[in-house]
This record gives C-alpha cells, sequence and structure tokens, in this order.
C-alpha cells in the first residue's frame, strides 16, 4: 500500500531525503512546538517527534505532531514501546492516520532509569521489531494484533532507528534485516562521528541488499561545545565519538566553537551522501532548531524537492 | 531458587511498632542458601533486637525457630501451640512464605523482615544474580539459553537495544547485555541463522497478566 508520505515520495522518485527533529516542550505551550516547525518550513523533507526522549516527560508526541500537521508540515511520529502496550500503542496509530500523519518511527524507548522518573515502571509488552510488524499488518491486512478487522486502515510510512556503532557489531546489520523483513521502510540512524565504523556497517548493508528495501537516512548531531562533544563520547550510550572530533573542537576557540560544530556537521554530511546506499540524512540538532536551515543550506541540500 | 535481600534494622524496628514479644520465623530453604532467612540469619536479627531493647532498657523477648519450609502448611502448623504466645511473627521466608504463614494464623500478625527480589544463581559465594521471570513459557530453547525477558533491562525479544555497548547494558556498566549473552552463545553453538527470525509477539497470560497464577496436577491430587 503506498502512503500519502513525502518521505516515500521522494524515496519512490528517486530523490534524496532529508528530515529533522523537533523536541516537544515540557510544557503545555503548543507555541514552542510551532516555533520549532517555522525554523524547518521549507528546509526538510519530514519531522520527527520524540516521544518522552531520555524518558523525560514531555508534551505527547503525537499532540506534537497534530500541532505541525497543522501548520503544513510532515510530522514523523516517534513511538516507543516504554510506555504503552499494544492497545494503546494501536489506538495511537489509528489516532495519528486520522489525524493525517503519514509516517512514525518504531522505537523500543530509552530506559526509564535515564530520565526524570526512574522509579517508574516500564511496559515492553512487544518491542520495536514486534511494533513494526503490527502496524504493517495493520495497514496491509487491516487486522489488528488480536486478529479483528481494522475499520479504515491506517495508511502509515513506517520507519525504525539503528545505530551502526552499538555492540555487537557483528550482528547490527541483520538487526536492521530483522526490521526491513518486519516491514520498515526507512531508518533513520544514531547520529554519526565514527563515518570510517559507519561505511563499514553501510557496506554489511548493502552486502545484505536492505538498502534496496529500506531508505537509509545517515544520522548526524551538530556538536555545540567541546563539552558536548565530551558528554556525547563519555554519558551517552551507545554513542561512537572519535578523539580526533574532541581534539578538533578542543582546538578551537570556546566562542567559535558553535560555528566549528556546524562545520563538522556540513562536513559529515558531504561525505556521508558519498557512501553508497545512504539515501538521505537525518539531523538532530538538539535544542538547536534554528540551525538546521543553515546546515542543510551549506550542505547543498537546498531547495527540497515538491513532491 | 528465590534471592532476597534482609531489610535494614531500622524499617524493621519501626515496622514492629509497640508489639515487643516476637516470634521469629526463618526458612530453611532458598532463603537460607542465599544467606538471608535461615537459622544462623534468625540468630543474628534475634541479637540484635535483643540489644536494641535492652540498650533502650525496654522488656523484649523474641523466640527463634527455623521451619523446614514457609511455602507448606504442614511445616508452618508446627508452631501453632505456641504462637498465642506472641504479639506478632515476624517472618524470614520469601514473599510466599510470609502469606502463607498468615494465611495460617488469621488472627496474628505477620510480618517480613525480608525483600523478596528474584529467581536467581549463585555466581559465586556471596553472589546472586537474576535469571528467570517466571513467564510461565519459556522460550530458552530459541534463544542460546539465556533468557531476554529475565536478562535484558527491556526484555526486548529481538535483539540488543542501541545501548549495548562492550557486552554491558546501557542501564548499568556493571550488567552484562543479555542480548550480547545470548549473540556470543548463538554464535558458540553454530545458530546464529536463528537471530534472522523475529520472534513473535509474546502471550503474557502465561505471565502475571491474567492475575494471580494458580496450577493444579490432577494426577498428583489426592
Amino acid at each position: 500500500v503506498k502512503t500519502n508520505s513525502k518521505l516515500e515520495k521522494i524515496w519512490d522518485s528517486g530523490g534524496f531525503i532529508v528530515t529533522s527533529e523537533c523536541g516537544p516542550p515540557r510544557g503545555a505551550d503548543g507555541d514552542i512546538v510551532r516555533k520549532k516547525g517555522e525554523f524547518l518550513r521549507g528546509v526538510v523533507d519530514g519531522v520527527n517527534v520524540t516521544d518522552n526522549q531520555t524518558s523525560v516527560v514531555r508534551m505527547s508526541s503525537l499532540s506534537a505532531c497534530a500541532i505541525l500537521k497543522g501548520m503544513g508540515l510532515e510530522p514523523i511520529l516517534q513511538m516507543v514501546c516504554r510506555d504503552r502496550n499494544r492497545i494503546a500503542l494501536q489506538s495511537d496509530v489509528l489516532g495519528a492516520a486520522a489525524l493525517g500523519i503519514n509516517n512514525m518511527l518504531c522505537l523500543s524507548g530509552d530506559h526509564q532509569k535515564f530520565g526524570d522518573h526512574p522509579q517508574g515502571k516500564n511496559v515492553y509488552d512487544i518491542d520495536s521489531m514486534q511494533l513494526i510488524q503490527m502496524v504493517c499488518r495493520m495497514r496491509e491486512e487491516g487486522k489488528f494484533l488480536g486478529g479483528d478487522e481494522i475499520k479504515g486502515k491506517p495508511v502509515i510510512f513506517i520507519g525504525a532507528a539503528e545505530n551502526p556503532f552499538a555492540d555487537p557489531f557483528e550482528i547490527r546489520a541483520a538487526r536492521l534485516g530483522k526490521k526491513v523483513k518486519a516491514g520498515c521502510q526507512f531508518i533513520q540512524t544514531q547520529c554519526i562521528y565514527n563515518l570510517e565504523k559507519f561505511s563499514r556497517w553501510m557496506q554489511m548493508v548493502c552486502d545484505r541488499g536492505l538498502h534496496e528495501k529500506c531508505a537509509i537516512l545517515a544520522g548526524v548531531t551538530p556538536m555545540k561545545s567541546v563539552g558536548m562533544a565530551r558528554y556525547m563520547k563519555n554519558n551517552v550510550p551507545g554513542m561512537d565519538v572519535p578523539d580526533e572530533m574532541i581534539e578538533r573542537m578542543k582546538g578551537t576557540p570556546k566562542e567559535k566553537q558553535a560555528e566549528e560544530g556546524i562545520k563538522i556537521c556540513v562536513e559529515s554530511i558531504q561525505k556521508l551522501r558519498e557512501i553508497p546506499g545512504v539515501r538521505g540524512i537525518h539531523i538532530m540538532a538538539i535544542e538547536w532548531e534554528e540551525k538546521v536551515a543553515e546546515i542543510v543550506k551549506a550542505a547543498g541540500l537546498l531547495p527540497r524537492p515538491e513532491v | 531458587m528465590i534471592v532476597g535481600n534482609r531489610k535494614e534494622f531500622q524499617e524493621i524496628v519501626g515496622m514492629l511498632g509497640s508489639n515487643r514479644r516476637v516470634l521469629l520465623l526463618g526458612c530453611n530453604e532458598c532463603v537460607t542458601v542465599c544467606g538471608v532467612g535461615g537459622e544462623k540469619e534468625v540468630g543474628v536479627l534475634a541479637s540484635e533486637l535483643r540489644i536494641h531493647w535492652k540498650t533502650a532498657g525496654e522488656a523484649f523477648e523474641v523466640r527463634e525457630h527455623t521451619l523446614e519450609r514457609q511455602c507448606d502448611y504442614e511445616y508452618i502448623d508446627q508452631v501453632r501451640s505456641f504462637v498465642g504466645d506472641y504479639d506478632v511473627i515476624l517472618s524470614m521466608a520469601c514473599g510466599a512464605g510470609v502469606q502463607y504463614v498468615a494465611e495460617a494464623y488469621k488472627t496474628k500478625l505477620v510480618m517480613p523482615a525480608v525483600n523478596t527480589t528474584f529467581l536467581g544463581v549463585t555466581v559465586e559465594q556471596g553472589v546472586w544474580s537474576e535469571r528467570c521471570q517466571g513467564c510461565g513459557a519459556c522460550i530458552l530453547d530459541m534463544t542460546g539459553g539465556v533468557c531476554p525477558i529475565a536478562r535484558c533491562a527491556k526484555s526486548l525479544m529481538n535483539g540488543p537495544c542501541g545501548g549495548s555497548s562492550g557486552g554491558k547494558c546501557e542501564v548499568d556498566k556493571e550488567v552484562d547485555c543479555g542480548w550480547q549473552l545470548i549473540i556470543d552463545r548463538l554464535t558458540e553453538l553454530g545458530q546464529l541463522d536463528r537471530y534472522e527470525d523475529i520472534m513473535p509477539v509474546k502471550d503474557w497470560r502465561s505471565s502475571r497478566e491474567a492475575g494471580p497464577r494458580k496450577r493444579i496436577r490432577e494426577d498428583l491430587r489426592l
């Protein structure tokens, strides 16, 4: 089934996809979402809306997606298995489709230990792989997981995340293979700083022919400072920041570090575009949405295609 | 075996409140093996309590008694003749034992001296580790003998999350990533191709999700 997703249309037309993300606020002010969305208008093809990322309570992803949709943007609903069981997940998928949200990203979710409610109980009724499979079946067969018929199939383009830098490295491409088999159509990767390792992973992905079945979007995050680079290296699980990246930031005067971070990001995008199989870029400018336009422009990715 | 931790002394004292005649009940099974509620631990806690109240200058009486098991009525019944002499039964068994004692002595206060934690194994002297969550539908044949439900912090069934690093879990660098263990085992067994199969969604009805579980074996009933 073809969806109305802009991402799917660009993928079908052989184009290069650019996405970014918008982290919802820690409060009920919808104008913050609107402001962040405005920064991304005309700059990217789709906007991920994170789902209580790092297990910190925020405005719901679905609500923020609805706000962005209302602005004429193309939201990508992130949905984690940490907080909802199969009943709630399917209910939200139906709701998203009803609101005209064309894309979703199926994730396990960060463990609640990292968030502001470490005392909470997690759900993990199903995992991200099973979530992909469930949404795919809802769309293709019009069936709930329980087997009942859905009246009004949710026509949603299905994506997932993959971290090429997590262990065990040797099964990371196989893991992506399972996601593709489950029905995943696009992948956004973890932030890439170690391009050499990413290339090796990409080679494994291409060897399995996965790049032809699924759009691989390479993830990038601009560093604001050497402090952020160090934090990412030492404190964010599954993040691979090479020492030379830290050194380069360290060797830059403090007031110029943000600029240097953007420069590194743009250089990375240019290199990533050349890696066989890469079909797009996912820019995660954490609480720095206003810089996305500058990055996309500097990387030579403007204007975005009209589809 | 069932593994537990003894509660902090101050918590136990607070729980006992004004009850000064205590029947301290140990259990000779799992909690003895994991060194938390057997005869020896009953002796230690009884001494602590006696010293505490002696120092406070207050009257206090504790009787030490360790049963073969607290999860079978015939053993619990062995204290019936003197249970009336005490204000409270302080049980050092697992949560199952505490509850079964309470069921047997309906008018008696029964309190737990132990926090029951998990089903696990003895890794080395003094170290225990969780292995099973009693989900009621074992899949160990498919996962190289390592349980993803019990040993992955997210109970993921189709592989490691993005936080697996150097064989350790993102939640705690001291904890092995369950999926790294599974992949290692499957590799050793020459069964890594099994990883390519998508594990279907789990039917949690065999687990706690269908409410408290009960098992009846008609062939064993009298």
